[in-house]
């Protein structure tokens, strides 16, 4: 039977981790390779780094992180934040990224997901998407739109409309992240996640709202997620991962329980 | 020194990597004469049988392997590696090298998981080995070790004697197979953790 996979999220900003609380006020709490090393040891099952460096000319400091992370850990890891072309992607997979996660220029370019999947095939190609609920319309008949930009700019875009359209695409995976819960810690948007989770027959990694165990086992079970991501719970040293797999293991959620 | 196969079937570099840190002197080539010095050769690849063939042809690499096979070097297949050693591919009707009596298959469309929903192809992410027989790249392995699989098909032996473990997804999958000096996972060693690279340094041993 295949496991969930729990996935320490690491955001990367020139070369160092932080942890924004609803995308605001950052603040650096380390290195990221040695945080990779040290959840590749403590079970992580992936690892996915949004690099949210601003400018353009620091971002190859990210191209150094990862060729530094593949070289020390040896499970898959997927890097997004700023891939807005082919070539973006071949970088970050030719340092050693397993995957890449195009979110942004995506919206405003679709073609990128074909041309990516083409090029390095469905399975590197992971659709980020920022989704916040709004009261369902013409234009947004599920309830839930895109926003882009970190969050800030609404797209008039439907999320299941939209996750339907990255899967012929041919995206490969989903990263489905709900900004009214993101740095909440009161648990995944459920709703949300089981929603876009039965409509795609790609694999979906809910994210935002981690706060305990329980909200891993609810998303992993209601909201049919493949995947969980999670960051402040672990970097703040709340919960290892070994406590949150045994807690998931005596739910009855199937989780890799050994590393 | 151990040589990973470059035939433009997907990042070798992960291969590579896990070789160097396991402290093992590799090269990635295509040359038919490091090939056949090479004291064992590692057969990766991702991406669609039938331009991985068309690739392996052109490069004259399909004959090198068999040769390889038939010296008794130590090979082993990795991902599409572990598919393409069998006679033919259902994934665009390829014919495929034949060292290994068998063909690919594609998962079926309609298999349900235990939470009574149709499970996801492509078969993406961890999962165990239930060995049905033993070999020396198993060895030290915990019963409960999980493996990372990315893969819409899978290699199905004609012999039971050459498959080596099934992995459970819908159905009972090879997962491990194999026959003398050549051995293949579905999954990819180098992007399993610990029991990954014991695998891979179980191979760094083997003498068949």
């Amino acid at each position: 039977m295949l496991s969930k996979r729990i996935i320490p999220c690491l955001d990367v900003r020139e070369g160092k981790t932080t942890k924004g609380i609803k995308f605001k006020g950052n603040v650096d709490i380390g290195d990221p390779v040695e945080m990779a090393r040290m959840y590749y040891e403590a079970g992580a099952d992936e690892i996915v780094f949004y690099d949210i460096t601003a400018s353009s000319d620091k971002r190859d400091i990210m191209i150094d992180v990862v060729r530094k992370v593949a070289e020390t850990i040896f499970i898959p890891f997927s890097v997004g934040g700023g891939i807005r072309t082919v070539e973006d992607m071949r970088r970050v997979l030719l340092a050693g990224a397993e995957k890449v996660s195009v979110n942004s220029a995506a919206v405003l370019h679709p073609e990128i997901i074909a041309q990516g999947a083409e090029a390095f095939g469905s399975q590197c190609i992971v659709l980020g998407m920022d989704v916040k609920k709004v009261e369902p319309s013409e234009a947004i008949p599920s309830g839930y739109e895109i926003v882009i930009n970190g969050g800030r700019k609404p797209m008039g875009l439907d999320a299941l409309a939209w996750a339907k359209q990255a899967e012929a695409l041919g995206a490969g995976e989903i990263c489905l992240n709900s900004i009214d819960a993101d740095g909440t810690k009161e648990g995944y948007e459920l709703t949300l996640t089981a929603l876009i989770s039965k409509a795609v027959s790609i694999p979906v990694i809910a994210s935002g709202g981690a706060g305990t165990p329980e909200h891993l086992r609810d998303v992993l079970t209601v909201g049919h997620a493949d995947a969980a991501l999670i960051a402040s719970m672990v970097h703040y040293g709340t919960y290892t991962i070994g406590e949150i797999k045994q807690y998931l293991t005596e739910s009855g959620v199937p989780v890799r329980r050994t590393w | 020194m151990i040589a990973i196969i470059d035939y433009d079937a997907g990042n070798l570099t992960s291969v590579q990597r896990a070789v160097s840190f396991l402290g093992k002197a590799c090269v990635v080539t295509r040359d038919v004469g490091t090939l056949l010095e090479a004291d064992r050769i590692i057969f990766p690849g991702v991406g669609a049988a039938g331009s991985a063939m068309e690739s392996l042809v052109r490069y004259g690499i399909d004959r090198i392997l068999r040769d390889a096979f038939g010296m008794g070097k130590p090979i082993l297949g990795i991902c599409l590696g572990s598919q393409i050693i069998l006679d033919a591919s259902e994934e665009n009707d390829t014919a495929c090298l034949g060292i290994l009596p068998g063909i690919v298959k594609a998962f079926p469309g309609d298999m349900i998981g235990p939470d009574g929903r149709r499970l996801k192809v492509p078969h993406m992410g961890w999962n165990r080995l239930l060995c049905t027989g033993g070999h020396p790249i198993l060895e030290g392995l915990d019963p409960m070790d999980e493996f990372y699989f990315v893969h819409g098909y899978y290699p199905q032996p004609k012999e039971t004697a050459h498959i080596f473990c099934r992995t459970d997804y819908g159905i009972d999958f090879p997962s491990v197979i194999g026959c003398r000096n050549l051995v293949a996972t579905q999954f990819h060693p180098e992007k399993s953790g610990r029991p990954g690279l014991r695998i891979l340094s179980n191979f760094f041993q083997w003498n068949p």
